[in-house]
């Protein structure tokens, strides 16, 4: 929501991608967020993740709540229709638009308070119904666009930039997410930009409801000795389970592992998704496991990232529902209605 | 013999049937009232029932009414009582020299009759007891057993219920043959036991025509089918879940793709209303026809996202099917009460598109046509229907269909219109003067068209601004967009007394057939009075020129705040003074009886001199 519009000229140099879009062709309005917010830098690294996988800009749906994480959709794919819709809502609009176009990229960006607070049913039932969509909560904690009230995601003991102790407990929406059926659950922090791009483009490539928890410290109220989601904290705390590289097209492997670290998790679209352990023990396939780990994990104190839970065989709503390939917004009249003969037979069925 | 003689009557009586809600009544006494519909004779039937699943007392209501009055009459002319927890209301609510039919297995004291009517005890337990051994049997065939007395008592022709019982079991000669038999048990013992047939009687006409007797729930899902809806998102609540069930046995039997046998719709079942609307809006923002049903508490819960589809101008379609409120009010009972609330629902300055249809075949055209308005004005259509409408079989015209209709998907920039020279495209500009501006749908364009979709305000070309005069500018080019459909939505019917009058009445929806019947009761007693059937809101203009043209109008409505009136009053200024209200709010459907007899109390204060009088 921004009152700049960003100057189109770019350098002639500029790389491009298989499409022969650059950088800036991913990009969006000014930011209108504080500086050195940690939403821009998934703003960024949503950008990096569109232009690395060749996306056309226009075919993706950014749809979002309200606060100011939902914000961010009109400061990147510029091209792309938007949707800053109602608080906590955003799961049901994305469900619904999805339903009429499969055919689209969809992606859906909340916050802590839209998705743990008053959106908690939507982001649920989303996720159980197997969306097919990229799911990004920018989780800092607090509410910003209201001045540092504590959201459902806040650690009990953590204090506020007031000095306030949350007492209540804290809303995992990872662990939420694998018990409702996330064919792809991921947590990653907006100060580690290596680990977030591959993430955001694995999501985007799954099929299935992708959902990816971003740490993202709030600059303004949550950046603050005490707070549990300020840089310094999620920095000493991020225990990386692995790396990701996501790997197109028929490209060969050709970064070097050593042997025994990788695991090669090959997605529906022929996306394979090269997984360098850092925890050996880690299984990225094993449901109950994470869940226990991230459980164990966080008692610790631990903020676990990496790809934590992928599903490459899921399904989506579309399979469920056993809809026509054609997206229902391109079916016709012809297609659609029944006619008049058919209607005479009702007739005659109800005398 | 009753002290009081017998009412004689042929095709024009009602028959009230008091059961247990559970015991499987309803198909029975369903078959019993278009079994009466085959003898084409004209029935209007209507479920009274709890809001409970098993055990509490559930009525049917059927008026049997050659004249083709549909609208509920008031009082019970035959009473068939087999529920003893309802017995002593039951027995009291019959006509002075009505009938009542028992179950005479148990014997009852006579201080539990009434002097005054007819009473016809068969002894239905003791018949069933002795033919069938299994208990669930026993409770079915017992209403089939009545039903085969009913036949015999009315004089109704046994083959055609025969053949309405062998196009129900169709390929399922076990049951058909046992229902049959069960049948005939009934009427055999009624024909050998007692005096067949009573003054009540059921003689073959020729009133039905090709009419056909259709639920509004299910009328208006097919119109949906038909009006090209493919997302469907609902949560469950009563009286409009058949709404969302008739959608979906309608797709399975109309939309299901030949060749791959592929859903040519989505239907998704929402955690709750607020997800069930936002589904709706998801796609009706990505180019799909999308609808919900629900009724009054839905309503309550969508009013956030109705504003957004307001504001962001973003179609949709709500099928309102409206019960009593206030707060869970009462679920299973008829009231036209969400007027207001639906025509300015949510915050801000807002208004909505209302449509008001009389019966199921009006609910099936609305219903189709809503989709059409929702896309040409881009914003939320309600097709108001009410549990009358919704839940009773009604016997209407035929349904319609021009193959030659397109569907008006409204002001849609394509690729090819956004690549022509010259083009301006802004999501929120007003090119035609008639307030509806052109929209996009998403992934149309790589580098054209696209826009940011948001509540807050924004200018012309969507860009976000908080400027006074670009809100104000978008907030007077919405009224310009509501004054558009005023010529967009169905016309009021008009429809004038025999003789000029100075009187009028205004009434809508549910009320129509009980309107008509009391306008020849009104005449009867030298009333007389032009009508005009409100079809939608915003009024066309029509309304206030009826209004001018008489001195005072009565507003017939089925709620306690006179709600139409309010909006009536409201909207084109009218002296309250000269809109007389009309009310009935109890739950039950609104009779001639109560309207004939408002109408008239108010014309006699008024000291008319009757027409009939002046002239003789």
């Amino acid at each position: 929501m921004t009152y700049i519009a960003k100057p189109k000229f770019h350098h002639p140099g500029l790389k491009k991608n298989e499409l022969g879009y650059t950088h800036r062709d991913y990009e969006g309005k000014i930011s209108t967020l504080c500086a050195g917010c940690g939403h821009d830098s998934i703003t960024a690294s949503i950008i990096e993740a569109c232009y690395e996988l060749s996306i056309e800009p226009h075919r993706v749906a950014k749809i979002s709540g309200i606060g100011c994480s939902s914000k961010t959709p009109d400061y990147f794919l510029g091209n792309s229709h938007g949707f800053n819709s109602v608080h906590g809502r955003m799961p049901s609009v994305l469900t619904g638009a999805n339903l009429a176009n499969r055919d689209l990229i969809y992606l859906g960006v909340s916050g802590d308070g839209d998705s743990a607070s008053i959106g908690f049913g939507q982001f649920a039932h989303s996720i159980r119904r197997g969306v097919n969509m990229t799911y990004i909560v920018e989780n800092n904690g607090v509410y910003g666009l209201t001045k540092g009230q504590f959201s459902a995601t806040a650690d009990r003991g953590s204090k506020s930039k007031k000095g306030v102790m949350n007492t209540d407990n804290a809303i995992d929406l990872v662990a939420i997410a694998l018990q409702l059926g996330a064919s792809f659950v991921a947590r990653s922090f907006s100060g580690d930009k290596s680990q977030l791009v591959p993430l955001i483009a694995a999501a985007i490539r799954h099929k299935g409801a992708a959902f990816i928890d971003v740490i993202s410290p709030c600059i303004a109220f949550n950046n603050h000795a005490g707070s549990t989601k300020s840089f310094d904290y999620v920095r000493e705390h991020n225990d990386a389970v692995n790396r990701l590289d996501v790997l197109t097209g028929r490209d060969p492997i050709t970064v070097e592992y050593a042997p025994g670290t990788v695991q090669v998790v090959e997605q529906h679209d022929g996306t394979r998704l090269a997984l360098r352990k850092i925890d050996a023990d880690y299984d990225a396939n094993d449901r109950l496991a994470a869940m226990t780990f991230l459980q164990k994990h966080a008692a610790k104190g631990q903020v676990v990232t990496g790809l934590l839970y992928v599903d490459p065989d899921a399904e989506d709503l579309h399979a469920h529902l056993e809809t026509v390939e054609t997206p229902l917004n391109k079916l016709e009249a012809k297609d659609l209605c029944p006619g008049s003969a058919a209607l005479e037979k009702i007739n005659a069925s109800l005398r | 013999m009753p002290d009081q003689s017998p009412i004689s009557s042929v095709n024009d009586f009602v028959v009230r049937f008091a059961n247990v809600n559970g015991s499987g009544s309803a198909s029975a006494n369903e078959l019993f009232a278009r079994s009466i519909l085959r003898h084409g004779v004209p029935v209007s039937p209507r479920n009274i029932f709890p809001s409970n699943i098993q055990g509490l007392p559930t009525w049917y209501e059927v008026r049997v009414t050659e004249a083709g009055h549909l609208g509920a009459r008031g009082g019970v002319d035959l009473m068939v009582a087999m529920n003893p927890q309802t017995w002593d209301k039951d027995v009291a609510s019959i006509e002075p020299g009505g009938y009542l039919f028992y179950d005479s297995t148990k014997p009852m004291p006579s201080s539990k009759f009434r002097s005054d009517i007819t009473v016809i005890g068969v002894p239905l337990t003791a018949i069933t007891n002795s033919t069938y051994t299994d208990p669930r049997q026993r409770q079915l065939f017992k209403n089939i057993i009545y039903l085969g007395a009913l036949c015999a008592l009315l004089d109704l022709d046994p083959k055609l219920v025969e053949q309405l019982i062998g196009e129900q079991y169709k390929g399922k000669e076990k049951l058909l043959s046992s229902n049959v038999h069960a049948l005939h048990l009934g009427r055999d013992w009624a024909l050998q036991n007692l005096k067949c047939p009573i003054g009540l009687q059921v003689k073959k006409s020729d009133k039905v025509g090709d009419r056909i007797f259709m639920e509004g729930n299910s009328a208006a899902a097919l119109g949906a089918v038909y009006g090209g809806a493919t997302v469907c998102a609902w949560y469950p609540i009563t009286p409009s879940s058949s709404v969302a069930e008739a959608f979906t046995s309608h797709c399975k039997k109309l939309r299901h793709d030949p060749e791959t046998g592929k859903a040519k719709y989505a239907i998704v079942q929402g955690e709750d209303e607020l997800a069930s609307i936002g589904i709706v809006i998801g796609a009706s923002w990505n180019g799909a026809r999308a609808f919900t049903a629900t009724s009054g508490p839905g309503i309550s819960l969508m009013t956030e996202f109705i504003g957004l589809s307001y504001f962001a101008e973003i179609p949709a379609v709500i099928m309102n099917i409206q019960r009593a409120g206030p707060s869970t009010g009462m679920p299973t009972r008829t009231q036209q009460c969400d007027i207001i609330a639906c025509a300015y629902a949510s915050h801000g300055d807002t208004k909505h598109v209302l449509l008001f249809p009389e019966d199921p075949a009006e609910a099936f055209e609305f219903a189709a046509q809503s989709f059409d308005l929702a896309e040409r004005l881009q914003t939320t259509i309600f097709v108001m229907l009410d549990l009358d409408i919704g839940m009773n079989h009604r016997l209407c015209r035929p349904l319609k269909w021009d193959d030659a209709r397109q569907y008006d998907r409204g002001k849609v920039m394509t690729a090819a219109m956004l690549d022509e020279p010259g083009r301006d495209f802004g999501r929120y500009l007003d090119v035609d003067g008639d307030g509806i501006p052109y929209r996009t749908y998403p992934g149309t364009h790589p580098i054209k068209g696209s826009f940011f979709t948001r509540g807050t305000s924004r200018d012309r070309y969507a860009r976000y601004s908080e400027e006074g005069a670009i809100y104000a500018d978008n907030m007077q080019r919405l009224v310009r967009k509501f004054e558009t459909a005023q010529d967009m939505v169905p016309r009021p019917l008009q429809a004038n007394a025999a003789k000029p009058t100075k009187y009028g009445v205004i009434y809508f929806g549910s009320t129509s057939p009980a309107m008509d019947e009391a306008i020849g009761l009104l005449e009867a007693r030298g009333h007389q009075l032009d009508r005009l059937r409100i079809r939608a809101f915003p009024f066309h203009s029509s309304v206030a020129s009826f209004i001018a043209d008489h001195d005072f109008v009565y507003v017939v409505e089925q709620n306690r705040d006179a709600q139409l009136r309010q909006l009536i009053v409201n909207e084109n200024g009218i002296d309250p003074v000269r809109l007389v209200p009309i009310l009935h709010y109890d739950g039950t459907p609104i009779t001639a009886r109560f309207i004939a007899n408002a109408i008239g109390d108010h014309q006699d204060h008024l000291k008319v001199t009757p027409l009939r009088k002046a002239v003789s």
